[in-house]
């Protein structure tokens, strides 16, 4: 290290001198389909960074080498979208496991909202990562990720699995569509403005 | 994990960022969140130091725009402590200025969330 990374001028933010940036959490279990919703809306490509962990290690089980260490890495990745000359939006994925505590911390503070990547095929994968959602005081809405393009067929009863409130939005989308994300993020959205009125 | 005479193998690792930090403690968190936005100041209003390599760098990467602390992060490959810690050094010299994110209060403002709202609509329809 000791010389900066060349970037190019559409790596720095739009009109940053005006800028205000705002975030929305993705969240969701392994492989859900976080990193790929955010590198298909994200106009950068997707970054990634590392903090320390410091927490006590007995909860680190499934992740190879680091048994009995008191400090690691671990990474979230995040992407940007310029929304105006005033708002920059950035989207950051958050993997859903309990021990990233100090990384949930400092991606839940400030952040506007959550929309939460299910697998409907792996629902239960999902109840640790809404916990923590529920815990940090988010509100959020849930995307089904339907990895095989099929229609969602029984909405109420991923509700009840979930045991989501009547009035949290379901949409279901293809991560690797740009359209698709931006219309379940767009569904948050609308919903974090209702939750207003 | 801690050896025989006391001696614990990760410390290896954590000596490079504390002389990178000169030992410098932790910036408040809310002054350098994830997506405070940083850039470089105006010559004159910086203060003569000796700036470290790695403070040199950041303040490069800093010098053609504004970028989030995250992205600064993600582009060094720096973890995030020492990047804040790093960051936090150069707004002292006067170096670099931030933009704060939005504030913990206005985050459920209708205005921005219109504005984001009618944001992705523009964009993707
Ligand atoms: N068929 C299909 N595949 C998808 C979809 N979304 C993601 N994938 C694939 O699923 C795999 C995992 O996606 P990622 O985006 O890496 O998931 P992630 O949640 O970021 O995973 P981790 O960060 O490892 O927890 C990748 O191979 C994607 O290409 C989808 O909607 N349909
Ligand atoms: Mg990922």
């Amino acid at each position: 290290m000791g010389s900066a990374p060349s970037l190019g001028e559409q790596d720095y933010v739009r009109g940053g001198a005006t800028q205000t940036a705002v975030k929305i959490l993705v969240v969701g279990h392994f492989a859900v389909g976080k990193t790929t919703l955010i590198g298909s809306i994200s106009e950068i490509e997707p970054l990634s960074t590392e903090e320390t962990m410091t927490q006590a290690a007995e909860a680190v089980d499934d992740l190879k080498g680091v048994q009995g260490k008191t400090t690691t890495t671990v990474a979230m990745d995040f992407g940007r979208l310029t929304i105006s000359d005033r708002v920059v939006l950035y989207l950051f994925g958050t993997p859903g496991q309990q021990r990233f505590v100090q990384m949930w911390e400092d991606m839940a503070r400030g952040a506007l909202g959550a929309l939460v990547l299910v697998d409907p095929e792996r629902l239960a994968d999902s109840f640790p990562v809404i916990d923590l959602i529920e815990h940090y005081g988010l509100e959020y809405a849930i995307a089904v990720n339907h990895f095989d393009g099929a229609p969602l067929r029984d909405e109420r009863a991923l509700r009840e699995a979930l045991d989501l409130l009547d009035d949290t939005p379901v949409v279901t989308c293809d991560a690797r569509d740009e359209k698709s994300s931006a219309a379940a993020l767009t569904t948050l959205v609308r919903y974090l403005l209702d939750r207003t009125r | 994990m801690t050896g025989r005479d006391g001696w614990e193998p990760e410390a290896a690792e954590l000596v490079r960022p504390y002389v990178i930090t000169k030992g410098r403690g932790l910036p408040d968190e809310d002054d350098l969140s994830l997506i405070t936005l940083v850039t470089a100041s105006a010559e004159d209003a910086r203060r003569p130091t000796r700036l470290s390599p790695e403070e040199q760098s950041l303040l490069e990467l800093c010098s053609a725009g504004y970028l989030s602390v995250a992205e600064i992060a993600g582009h060094t490959h720096f973890p995030l402590g020492v990047v804040r810690i790093l960051l936090a050094s150069l707004m002292e010299g006067g170096y670099v200025t931030t933009r704060p994110p939005v504030a913990p209060a206005r985050l459920a403002d209708r205005e921005i969330l219109e504005e984001v709202l009618n944001g992705l609509r523009a964009k993707f329809g």
